[in-house]
C-alpha cells in the first residue's frame, strides 16, 4: 500500500505482519491484514468498535491464534525476539484484588532477566523505582493495586513495561478511561521512547489525539483500509471508509482541524 | 493424650502419619494458592471426586491378577489415570464447548463419582473375606496406616511443595495477567499444565490421609485464610502453606488418639479453626479490623462535618454528630461550643479553604490530588508551602 514501507522492509522493520486472519467462531475479526511498522516511530491501530483492533495486536503477539498469516519481529519469528518486545494489556484484562503490590507488579517486567530463582536484589528494586518514576507513580511503589485509580493502574502497567527494556512496545488502549493527568504521563513516556529510537504501536480509540500524538497510523475494519504517515492516511476519505456512516462529519472535521 | 499426640510421643507410626499429613497441608496450601488466585479452585473437587473409579479399578485389577488389592501405590496409580481423564474431560468441555467451567465439573465430577461408588459396590461383592477398606479413601483415615505409606505420603507431598515454589514466578504471572506472561515468554499454558499436575498429585496423595470428599477443602481454605494476612502473592503463598501444614499435623495427631474418628473431617475442621480466627482477627482485612476502622472512619467524618457546621455557624441535625462532639468536649450538652470546639472549628474551616486554594496552583497539583475532605493538610505541604499558602489567602480573607 505504502511502497516506501516495502523497501524498508529488507533493513528488518520491528513488526511486519503478512495476511494475517483471526476469527471467533467463523466470523471473521480481522481479515488479512498486513502492517509494517516503522522503526523509532509512533503508530496508532485506529479503527471503529469491533473493527479488530485489540484482536490483531493479541494475534500478533500470540495471545490468540491466528488462522492464517506471518507475523516477524526484527525479521525473526516471535520465540526469538521475546526479549525485545513489551507488551502493556488492556487494564481491564486483570484482577486488580490480585495481592501484589505496585514495585511487585514492576517487577514483573524483570521475571525473564531474574529466572525462576534469581534473588530480587536492591538494584532490581531501584531499576523498577526508576521505571515508576518515569510515569510519575514513584510515591506509591508499597501500595497494593487495588487501591490505584484507573489512570495509575494503567502507568503501573506502563512502568512494568518499562522494565523489561525492550525496543518494540505494543499497547492497547492505553488512554482508555484515564484521566488528563495520566494521559500527559503516558504519551510523554511514549514520545520518550521514540527519542530513544524505540517503536511504540498503540491501539488508540480517540481520533482527536491521533495528529498530536502519533506519527503514523493503520486504519482497520476488519481490513486494513489504509497504513502510512499521519499527514496522507489520516484524512477525511479514508476515515469515512473505514468508519462508514458511524462516524459523524464534526468528528472528523475535529480530528483534522488539528492536522492543519 | 492430646499433647502426647501433639508432641509425636504417640510412637514411630503415629509420628510419620502426623508428619506426612502436615507435609501433604503444607503442598496443599501453597498449590491451592494459585488455584484461588486464578479463581479456579472447584476444578480440585472435580479432580478429587474422578479418582474413585481409578482407586476401585486399580482395586479388581490387583485382585485379579493375585496380587494384595490394598497396595497403596497401586491404587494411587489407578487414582492418577482416572482423576487425569476427570481432567481432561473438564478442560474439553469448558475449551471446545459453549459449557462454562462451572458446569463442566458438575458433570465431571457427579459421573464420575457416580460410576466409582458403583465400582466401590462391585469390589465389596467381589473382594468378599478380604476387608477391602476403600472407604478410607473417601473421608480419610490414618489407622492402620503402613509405615511406607506415610513415607510415601511424605515424600510426593515435599515434592509438589518444591516444585510450586520453583516454579512461583511464572505461576504468578500467569494467574494474574496471562497476556503478558505469553508475550513475555513464560507461557501460561505450561504454568497452567504444571498447577494441574501438581493439583492431581496433592489430590491423589491426600487420598489416604484427607479423603477425596474434602481434600478441596485443604486445598480452598488455607489460601482464602492466608489472604487475610498480607496483600503479597508471595506472603500469602507461604502462610497458606503454614497454615496447611498446622491443620495438617494437629488434624492427624487428634486422629491418632481417635482412631475412630475418619482422619479427614478432624485436619478440615483444623483448617477451619485458623480460617475463622484470620477471618476475624488479620489486622488489615479481617473483619475487626475492617469493623474498628469503619466505625473511627464515621467518627472522623461526623466530626469533620459537625465543626464546619459550628465555623459557618449551621446548625448540627445528627444526634450522632452532637454525641460524638460532646464527648470531645468540642460542644456543651445544649448544642453550644466550647472555646476548643470553637478554636477546632476555625481551624478546620481554614484548612479547608486551603485545600480549596492549593487547587488552583499547578505546582501543587500532585498535592491537592491527595484531598479526600479529611486529611489534615498540614501532613501535606511543608510548613514554608503552607506560609506560602496562608499568605496568598489572608487577603482574600479581608475581601471576603
Amino acid at each position: 500500500m505504502v511502497p516506501e514501507d516495502r523497501s524498508g522492509a529488507a533493513t528488518a522493520a520491528p513488526l511486519e505482519v503478512h495476511g494475517i486472519t483471526v476469527t471467533y467462531g467463523e466470523k471473521p475479526a480481522v481479515f488479512s491484514a498486513d502492517m509494517t511498522v516503522r522503526a523509532g516511530e509512533l503508530t496508532a491501530i485506529v479503527g471503529p468498535n469491533g473493527a479488530g483492533k485489540s484482536t490483531l495486536l493479541k494475534a500478533v503477539l500470540g495471545i490468540v491464534m491466528p488462522l492464517a498469516g506471518q507475523v516477524q519481529f526484527f525479521g525473526l519469528p516471535l520465540d526469538k525476539a521475546r526479549d525485545r518486545i513489551a507488551y502493556v494489556p488492556q487494564r481491564a484484562s486483570v484482577d486488580w484484588d490480585f495481592p501484589t503490590r505496585v514495585i511487585d507488579v514492576v517487577l514483573m517486567g524483570m521475571y525473564r532477566q531474574l529466572g525462576l530463582l534469581g534473588r530480587v536484589r536492591q538494584a532490581h528494586r531501584d531499576a523498577a523505582l526508576h521505571c515508576l518514576t518515569r510515569v510519575g507513580m514513584q510515591d506509591f511503589a508499597e501500595r497494593q493495586i487495588g487501591q490505584l485509580s484507573g489512570g495509575q493502574q494503567q502507568r503501573v502497567f506502563l512502568a512494568r513495561a518499562l522494565a523489561q527494556q525492550a525496543d518494540l512496545y505494543l499497547l492497547d488502549e492505553p488512554f482508555a478511561g484515564v484521566d488528563a493527568a495520566t494521559e500527559k504521563a503516558i504519551i510523554g513516556v511514549l514520545k520518550e521512547l521514540a527519542e530513544e529510537g524505540r517503536t511504540v504501536v498503540a491501539v488508540h480509540h480517540d481520533l482527536s489525539t491521533v495528529p498530536e500524538y502519533f506519527d503514523n497510523v493503520l486504519l482497520l475494519a476488519t481490513q486494513v483500509i489504509a497504513e502510512g504517515p499521519v499527514s496522507t492516511t489520516f484524512v477525511p476519505e479514508l476515515l469515512h471508509k473505514a468508519y462508514g456512516g458511524r462516524l459523524g462529519a464534526g468528528q472528523v472535521i475535529g480530528a483534522l482541524a488539528e492536522t492543519v | 493424650m492430646l499433647s502426647d499426640a501433639l508432641l509425636l510421643q504417640l510412637g514411630y507410626n503415629a509420628t510419620l502419619v502426623t508428619l506426612g499429613a502436615m507435609m501433604l497441608g503444607l503442598s496443599a496450601g501453597v498449590a491451592g494458592t494459585f488455584l484461588f488466585l486464578r479463581k479456579r479452585a472447584l476444578v480440585s473437587d472435580a479432580i478429587s471426586h474422578a479418582t474413585l473409579p481409578g482407586i476401585a479399578l486399580a482395586f479388581l485389577v490387583m485382585v485379579a491378577l493375585g496380587g494384595d488389592g490394598r497396595s497403596l501405590p497401586g491404587l494411587l496409580v489407578g487414582a492418577v489415570g482416572s482423576a487425569g481423564l476427570g481432567l481432561a474431560a473438564v478442560s474439553f468441555l469448558s475449551n471446545r464447548t459453549r459449557l462454562g467451567e462451572d458446569t463442566a465439573i458438575g458433570s465431571v465430577l457427579s459421573v464420575f463419582f457416580g460410576f466409582g461408588i458403583v465400582l466401590l459396590t462391585v469390589v465389596q461383592s467381589v473382594g468378599q473375606g478380604q476387608q477391602a477398606g476403600l472407604e478410607g479413601f473417601l473421608l480419610g483415615s490414618t489407622a492402620g496406616m503402613l509405615r511406607g505409606d506415610a513415607t510415601l505420603i511424605a515424600l510426593s507431598a515435599g515434592l509438589t511443595f518444591a516444585v510450586i515454589l520453583l516454579m512461583r514466578r511464572p505461576l504468578t504471572l500467569a494467574a494474574f495477567d496471562p497476556g503478558f506472561a505469553e508475550v513475555a515468554g513464560h507461557n501460561p499454558r505450561r504454568s497452567e499444565a504444571i498447577l494441574m499436575a501438581v493439583v492431581l498429585a496433592v489430590t491423589v496423595v491426600g487420598l489416604k490421609i484427607v479423603g477425596l470428599i474434602l481434600i478441596v477443602a485443604l486445598l480452598i481454605i488455607p489460601p482464602v485464610a492466608a489472604r487475610f494476612w498480607s496483600e503479597q502473592s508471595d506472603r500469602v503463598l507461604l502462610i497458606a502453606g503454614l497454615i496447611g501444614g498446622v491443620s495438617g499435623y494437629v488434624g492427624a495427631a487428634i486422629s491418632a488418639i481417635a482412631p475412630d474418628l475418619p482422619t479427614g473431617p478432624i485436619i478440615v475442621l483444623s483448617c477451619f479453626g485458623l480460617f475463622a480466627l484470620s477471618f476475624l482477627l488479620a489486622p488489615q482485612r479481617g473483619v475487626l479490623a475492617m469493623a474498628l476502622r469503619h466505625i473511627r472512619f464515621r467518627r472522623e467524618v461526623h466530626l469533620q462535618q459537625g465543626l464546619l457546621a459550628i465555623a459557618q455557624g449551621q446548625p448540627i441535625y445528627e444526634s450522632l454528630t452532637r454525641r460524638l462532639l460532646i464527648r470531645e468536649g468540642l460542644i456543651r450538652a445544649d448544642g453550644v461550643a466550647t472555646p476548643e470546639g470553637r478554636a477546632e472549628a476555625s481551624r478546620r474551616l481554614r484548612d479547608v479553604a486551603r485545600w480549596r486554594e492549593i487547587r488552583n496552583d499547578p505546582a501543587l497539583e500532585r498535592e491537592a490530588a491527595l484531598y479526600d475532605g479529611l486529611t489534615n493538610i498540614e501532613t501535606v505541604l511543608t510548613p514554608d508551602q503552607l506560609d506560602a499558602l496562608d499568605a496568598r489567602l489572608s487577603p482574600q480573607a479581608e475581601i471576603g
